[in-house]
């Protein structure tokens, strides 16, 4: 292992410990430790080692799931969509043939991946972890270095990768009631901009951070991809190591305190280079929602739409203009005007037990509004249970939610959960581009108390002022 | 994997800001367990109405940009979702060449495990490029990986920077997994060592 004398970053750190080999030109080959897969991404990938008549590397270092594509009804009966059938018969084919662990569709340790990895303790701090989704960033709320990567590394236990640039986005201060972890990563991508983070993994850092939940850090780092990042870092602490501790993947005994002392030594030395910094206040940050097609478009809960005539240059007006149409909004309107149709609250952002809770809270003896159809998906089988054994479940359906079974579900519309054209969702997820929720539908991202008051009162309002 | 030395093709300019992997390819078509095939889902949701039938506006359904190898497009290609069947697609339609400004990550590795060329280039020479890709099949470029430049229909150069050892592989066809294959004892020796230096992990 590398020991350099210069103060390193947490990134640093954990990429030192994991290069296997440097070219010339500072390309490098990176160990993986953990290998997430689910059945959208893998099956191409599984045919490819099929044909080559390899095996994979490591299976133990290897976790399926199904979470994309099926249905969040009753699944007891079998899927009835032929294709997404397809899909997840494929996948658990695929990890009985390579050996591979597999929760099927009616395990209760079934959920998004980025939900289930985290739960078992097969994410620790430390560790390279990818997955052929985006969203694998989530992990990295545990100091994990986790990419999303494409379909074909997944047959191989490494990565050819050159080094990113490191970012450290600094969040002091204190978060006001009413204002999320949701809110602070969307500040961040207005701030930077969708491709601000592009060639960087970025480190959260900072009071504000600290003082988040392991959930509330998961929900950040899940959105560093929104803002362009390869990866997001949150150090380790205390936090992190009471959550994993006693997880069925996280070490025992022996093995705990071993990882324990490396863990520990898992933070961003004094005096480290980062080759940007941004920082920003949470006692400034209202409640965000977005108006437009990109994650970047975020206006704070008191704004107004953007006018396009307001932009910069010709091409950010064109953009801003292609994006109120696709919204079905006018430049000069009202946030808290905006009506909805639809309100979601899952997805690997925001479908943690945590999340629940906070709409649990909020919405107690309240009704959905009439004009609105709200759905509750929760991230996985053990979020479901527990959610019913306190009784959240009872408290939704009384308000009018529908509580349904875990998966992607409306984040990405794969499977029968989709807007209909020109409906109006409130969202927890981490996507508001054209389409992402169903054909023409049209999606605004917020935190879950945020989406949870739009369905009661059927339209955007401020959640600090609203009980 | 095809091996990418020049290319000379059509360039169709798409020039919008941040076309993410969402619009390379819906996710309808990633139902599908092949790699192949996914060329006629390509930009679907622009390039067809709702019936099914082609959108006559759309760039790649211009009698002149119907055979594209190339495509000029705006910043931060390929953003959002990992998804590799965003290459895919665009190597069944047949583009195996994408230039902008700047391209989001991971796509951007994606596209070399495909044998397709991302050339990143300044604002100024892509506008330059755009100008030229809007003349219809009169926009021929010619591509040359070794010589790191791009060709413009009337004679005009730009030169562009790439990775030495992206380069190599793309010029010799190698992809990733050959790659890691031939450091298979590199790899034997790092898992032994980590095997010790971290058990639990
Ligand atoms: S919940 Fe959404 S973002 Fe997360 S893995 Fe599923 S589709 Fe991707």
């Amino acid at each position: 292992m590398v020991h350099a004398a210069a103060p390193r970053t947490l990134y640093d750190k954990i990429w030192d410990d994991h290069v296997v080999d440097t070219q010339p030109d500072g390309t490098c080959l990176l160990y993986i430790d953990r290998h997430l897969v689910h059945e959208v991404t893998s099956p191409q990938a599984f045919e490819g080692l099929r044909m080559a008549k390899r095996k994979v590397r490591a299976p133990e270092k290897t976790l399926a799931v199904v979470d994309h594509n099926v249905p969040t009804t009753d699944r007891s009966k079998g899927i009835d969509d032929p294709e997404s059938r397809t899909q997840v018969e494929t996948l658990a084919e695929n990890a009985r043939e390579f050996g591979i662990e597999y929760y099927n569709e009616l395990d209760k340790r079934q959920g998004v991946v980025h939900i289930v990895g985290p739960e078992q303790g097969f994410t620790l701090p430390g560790t390279t972890i990818v997955c052929g989704d985006s969203h694998t960033s989530t992990h990295g709320a545990f100091g994990a270095l986790a990419h999303g990567i494409g379909t074909s590394e997944v047959e191989t236990q490494t990565l050819i990768q050159k080094k990113a640039k490191n970012m450290r986005i600094t969040v002091d201060g204190t978060l006001p009631a009413g204002v999320t972890a949701k809110d602070i990563i969307l500040s961040i991508i207005g701030e930077i901009g969708t491709s601000g983070g592009t060639g960087y993994v970025m480190e959260y850092a900072g009071e504000a951070i600290r003082a988040l939940s392991m959930e509330g850090r998961m929900t950040i780092c899940n959105m560093s991809i929104e803002g362009g990042a390869r990866a997001g870092l949150v150090a380790p602490d205390q936090k992190t190591f009471d959550y994993l501790k006693g997880r069925p993947k996280a070490p025992k005994g022996m093995a705990w305190d071993m990882a324990m002392k490396y863990w520990e030594t898992l933070v961003t030395d004094a005096g480290a280079h980062f080759d940007r910094e941004v920082k920003l206040d949470a006692a400034n940050l209202p409640p965000i929602v977005t108006w437009g097609t990109s994650p970047e478009d975020v206006v704070s809960i008191t704004g107004t739409v953007p006018m396009p005539s307001a932009a910069p240059s010709e091409q950010k007006k064109a953009a801003i203009q292609r994006a109120l149409d696709y919204m079905g909004l006018k430049g000069g309107e009202k946030i808290t005007d905006i009506k909805l149709d639809r309100v979601f609250i899952g997805s690997c952002t925001n479908g943690r037990i945590e999340d629940l809770r906070a709409v649990a809270k909020a919405v107690e003896g309240k009704k959905v509004a009439s004009t609105v159809s709200a759905m509750i998906v929760p991230g996985s089988g053990l979020v479901k249970l527990q959610a019913e054994e306190e009784g959240l479940d009872k408290i939704f359906k009384a308000a009018g939610f529908d509580w349904r079974e875990p998966g992607c579900s409306m984040c990405l519309a794969m499977n029968a959960d989709k807007l209909a054209p020109g409906e109006r969702c409130a969202s927890t997820s981490n996507r508001n581009f054209e389409g992402r929720q169903g054909f023409k539908g049209r999606t605004h991202l917020v935190s879950p108390v945020m989406a949870a008051a739009a369905a009661i009162e059927g339209h955007f309002v401020d959640v600090r002022k609203w009980a | 994997m095809q091996a990418f030395k020049t290319l000379t093709g059509v360039a169709a300019p798409l020039d919008i800001m941040n076309v993410d992997t969402d619009m390379i390819i819906p996710k309808q078509y990633l139902k599908t367990i092949k790699r192949t095939g996914l060329g006629t889902g390509l930009f679907s949701e622009m390039r067809y109405k709702e019936d099914g039938s082609d959108n006559s506006d759309f760039v790649l359904n211009k009698p002149a940009y119907r055979k594209a190898e190339i495509l000029v497009a705006g910043d931060n290609f390929g953003c959002g979702s990992s998804r590799e069947h965003a290459p895919w697609a665009l190597l069944d339609f047949g583009i195996r060449c994408v230039i902008s400004t700047s391209f989001a990550d991971i796509f951007y590795n994606n596209c070399f495990k495909n044998g397709i060329l991302p050339i990143t280039v300044s604002q100024a020479d892509l506008d330059k490029l755009m100008d030229d890709a809007r003349r219809g099949a009169n926009a021929t470029m010619t591509i040359d990986l070794p010589a790191q430049e791009i060709r413009g229909p009337d004679g005009g150069v730009v030169k562009f920077e790439i990775d030495p050892f992206r380069k190599h592989c793309l010029i010799n066809g190698l992809d990733d997994i050959g790659l890691t294959m031939e450091k298979a004892n590199a790899i034997a020796d790092f898992e032994k060592q980590n095997a010790n230096a971290r058990p639990w992990a």
